[in-house]
């Protein structure tokens, strides 16, 4: 039996009435949005693994920081202490991935995970060496791998806060260079700007934030906390400033909603269940993540879904219209001169019959711009077009033709050759394109609005179509 | 320090988790793909735990069924989200891993509770313990752990040698591969699954931290030494051996030297320092691509490019009708901005050569021989600045700097060549003589 926590506990927990709980999900929330400002740039100049490197190759540094500190006297387990070994140790692993990825024929991904599984492997000897030379009070090390959220103190939330701060603020200061440094790095080189300082600038941002955040959520889940938000933020917009808000905002937000689960884990069988906080936020990340490649509005699957869709509907539709319409005219050009031609009637096979169209498809093709108004069913499985058919055709079947002209005049295709690729682009041909294929035209057949067609018709000109003409 | 029964078991248990791993990184370091194992590696947490789960056992085949199910899993969600979702592949894979590495921690957490199933023996493994866990092969007690690691590691041994050909050409060329008719994303697929299988394999005495470094350091380090895939391959085995060997013994004797006598450190982490060792000497001394290698060669060219100019400097000197012209190394520092140190390097090695005769006052004078190559060098300065003046129409102020780069280059069929194209010219385009030969 899954059981909630009473709403006493809910309460307390939500209203931050427990100051354990106030010190941790304040903490945390400021640790998400200060990765998902940083992760952000990350993401963008694609290096967002860096961040494994980075915090992998931090513990070295720890165990070194703890054994020199135990030799010097002290308890070995002063925290500023062991930031500052991560930190340094931090530093020079980013360091030998910039160096080996310079200086070497190796590619990214594997100076990436050279350096990652040394260091660590480094780290893991100075740990063992430490745990079985028995210092006893070694034991606390352990959270820097797996963290220890739930046990946050207050000192540990102010270093989070100002090094939050501190994030925020030179992102802020140097959006501008970062910005192009993400986008345009070479062009930042060439206005003079000194990239390698940037860039190096940005990397301490991120190792700064690693190191802090090694306290609270461990080692391997604090990549999390720079990746997983901005990647999906990213789903949500094109601007690099809504980006870094909506990252910050889901950073914030999962680390919130995380450290809140855990303090009030649901029962399970009457047993409460132990929600360890860190693992707790990056699921909670996931579930944002998941959302936002689904529903994202800038680049969400659904979206793009949706477009494609009414896309290829939006085309099929077009495909009728032109099919009606070039069944009446044929290949013939129309003048302006012309009078507008009376309706056209095609019977329903034999639109099924010259097309790749099941008969599914083109009833909904066909409802469809009944729905608009753009053919009418007189009767007898008859379609004809209607008056604002006969225009909306009229237009295809010219940008269809004007690009079969341009095709032969200007890419030297035969005529033959140039309905297929006509057929794929008339349907996004834009105004600008149109009035310039139109001065083309005009200059060779001036008062012409459609011209012939160069090829004879698939299914054949007018005078073989089996019925058309008039309808009432 | 002791070497026991026990210390030949780790040492072959770590040997064949690392030839496993060595075998498969090659490929993957060859596919730019050397991050999946890592990402592999912390994702089948999950793997284990819900083959806990359903099986209520730590059995080791469900554990391992779980285990690779995952593995591969994570290979294909990353690739899903960056198509779909059409986010960089690192990032993908970020995603994934973390957030499965955090499901798994969660569901460790909660079996935690009924059973030692813990995350540090996932990291770290328990390469110690190996021998203890024994098993009966043809009448010998051999560590299960042995076993199913020698099993692996026949496995990827047979699998890449039958798959050798489309392995390697999908790695190198996955395009050519389709059309040839091998469907690279199923090799893709293939090799991911012997990741997964490789790593859960090893996980339970090797850990992690010798998987991912197994995967990629030695297939890393062994690219450095060669261009040839298997060479490389035979390379990285050996390094994986070494990494094995002298990994445990150093996690044995490495503490020692610090002031730790008497305590030694995981064998595991030891060889993935190895590892990195050696991967430190590749990248610095391996023949062609090191570091060093490549700078001794460029000082080479410039030390060349350095007594060429010479050469040619005291040939014009001798052209300004400066009769028997001598140099000092001081004399060189004025005319070509070159330290002392190098001037005197450049004259000594020119004497020894025979170009340059080094009389008792201390100053150099040409002699017959190393006045035909300097002829040599300034026919092929002028040739150029003539060919380039004709044919690229450079203002013959504008040609000289060109000249003087590509005269170091010039060989002597080059020279013929623009002989020809230049119609045997006999002056260059300021009005000098070519010299003849």
């Amino acid at each position: 039996m899954l059981e909630w926590p009473p709403w006493d506990e809910v309460a307390s927990i939500l209203m931050l009435r427990d100051y354990n709980t106030r010190i941790v999900v304040i903490g945390a929330s400021l640790l998400g949005l200060g990765g998902g400002v940083i992760g952000t740039f990350m993401l963008l100049r694609k290096r967002a693994l860096m961040s494994d490197v980075i915090s992998h190759a931090t513990l070295p540094g720890i165990g070194f920081a703890f054994l020199i500190m135990t030799a010097a006297g002290g308890t070995g387990k002063s925290l500023a202490g062991l930031l500052i070994g991560a930190l340094i140790s931090g530093t020079i692993g980013m360091g030998a991935v910039l160096l080996i990825r310079a200086q070497t024929r190796l590619k990214e991904d594997a100076v990436l995970g050279v350096v990652l599984s040394v260091f660590f492997g480094l780290g893991v000897v100075i740990m063992r060496i430490i745990q079985n030379t028995d210092m006893g009070h070694a034991a606390g090390l352990e959270s820097f791998i797996y963290g220890k959220t739930a046990s946050m103190l207050a000192s540990d939330v102010y270093w989070i806060a100002i090094a939050a701060a501190i994030i925020t603020a030179i992102c802020a200061l140097l959006y501008k260079e970062f910005e192009l440094l993400c986008f345009d790095q070479d062009f930042a080189g060439s206005l003079g700007w000194r990239v390698h300082l940037m860039d190096a600038m940005m990397m301490g941002l991120v190792v700064a934030i690693t190191v802090i955040g090694l306290q609270a959520v461990g080692l391997i889940l604090i990549i999390a906390l720079l990746i997983i938000p901005p990647a999906a933020a990213r789903f949500w917009t094109h601007h690099l400033l809504q980006m870094l808000m909506i990252s910050a905002f889901i950073g914030a937000a999962s680390c919130l909603l995380g450290s809140l689960a855990s303090a009030l884990p649901p029962r399970l069988n009457g047993e409460s269940m132990r929600l360890p906080a860190g693992a707790t936020i990056v699921v909670f990340a996931a579930a944002f993540f998941l959302v936002s490649m689904v529903f994202g509005t800038a680049h969400g699957m659904l979206r793009r879904w949706i477009e494609r869709f009414s896309l290829s509907r939006k085309i099929s539709q077009q495909h009728l219209l032109r099919m009606l319409y070039e069944a009446h005219h044929g290949e013939t050009a129309q003048r302006v001169s012309d009078p507008t031609p009376l309706s056209v009637c095609l019977p329903r096979d034999f639109l099924l019959e010259n097309s790749t169209w099941s008969s599914g498809q083109l009833h909904g093709i066909l409802a469809a711009l009944r729905r608009k108004g753009e053919i009418k069913e007189p009767g007898g499985n008859m379609f004809c077009l209607t008056e604002s058919g006969i225009r909306t055709a009229a237009r295809v079947v010219r940008n269809h033709r004007l690009w079969e002209v341009y095709l032969v005049r200007y890419a030297d295709i035969a005529p033959f050759h140039v309905d297929y690729s006509a057929d794929q682009i008339e349907h996004v041909l834009g105004d600008e394109l149109v009035a310039g294929l139109d001065r083309v035209l005009q200059s060779d057949h001036p008062g012409l609005v459609i011209p012939e067609s160069p090829h004879p018709l698939p299914y054949g000109a007018a005078s073989s179509a089996p019925t058309v003409g008039t309808s009432s | 320090m002791n070497w026991m029964m026990i210390d030949t078991w780790t040492v072959i248990a770590g040997m064949l988790s690392a030839l496993s791993c060595a075998l498969l990184g090659n490929f993957l370091v060859l596919r730019r793909m050397s991050l999946m194992g890592d990402a592999i590696s912390h994702a089948v947490l999950p793997g284990l735990a819900i083959a806990f789960f359903v099986t209520g056992t730590r059995d080791s085949f469900p554990m391992f069924l779980g285990a690779s199910v995952v593995g591969v899993a994570t290979a294909v969600f990353t690739q899903w989200i960056s198509h779909f979702g059409k986010v960089e592949e690192g990032a993908a894979m970020g995603v994934v891993f973390t957030t499965l590495f955090a499901i798994g921690l969660i569901l460790i957490v909660h079996a935690a509770d009924h059973v030692d199933l813990d995350p540090g023996c996932v990291l770290y493994g328990t390469l110690a313990l190996t021998p203890l866990n024994t098993t009966t092969v043809w009448g010998f007690d051999v560590p299960r752990v042995v076993v199913s690691l020698g099993a692996v590691l026949a496995l990827n041994a047979i699998t890449l040698s039958l798959l050798y050909k489309e392995f390697k050409i999908s790695a190198f060329d996955p395009d050519l591969s389709t059309t040839l008719g091998i469907h690279s994303g199923l090799m893709h697929y293939l090799l991911m699954g012997l990741v997964a299988v490789t790593t859960v394999a090893s996980f339970e005495s090797v850990g992690s931290i010798l998987v991912i470094a197994m995967l990629i350091v030695p297939g890393a380090a062994a690219f450095m030494f060669t261009d040839r895939l298997p060479v490389m391959i035979g390379l990285s085995l050996v390094i994986a051996v070494l990494c094995a060997g002298f990994g445990h013994l150093g996690a044995i004797v490495v503490p020692g030297w610090f002031g730790f006598e008497g305590t030694s450190t995981s064998s595991a982490g030891m060889m993935a320092v190895v590892a990195g060792l050696i991967f430190v000497v590749a990248v610095v001394a391996a023949p062609r691509y090191g570091i060093v290698t490549k700078f001794v060669h460029r000082w080479q060219i410039s030390m060349t490019i350095l007594r060429e100019d010479i050469l040619g400097l005291i040939y014009r000197l001798e052209e300004h009708d400066v009769t028997g012209p001598t140099v000092v190394p001081g004399m060189l520092k004025d005319a070509m901005g070159v330290n002392q140190l190098y001037s005197k390097f450049s004259l000594w090695s020119l004497a020894r050569a025979g170009q340059l005769r080094r009389k008792d006052d201390g100053a150099y004078r040409i002699t017959s021989d190393g006045r035909d190559s300097a002829r040599l060098l300034v026919r092929s300065h002028r040739l150029w600045e003539t060919y380039l003046h004709h044919h690229l129409h450079l203002a013959p102020d504008h040609v000289h700097p060109t000249a003087e780069q590509l005269e170091h280059i010039t060989d002597a069929r080059m020279r013929e060549e623009l002989e020809v194209d230049t119609d045997q010219p006999s002056k260059d385009p300021h009005g000098r003589e070519i010299p003849r030969t």
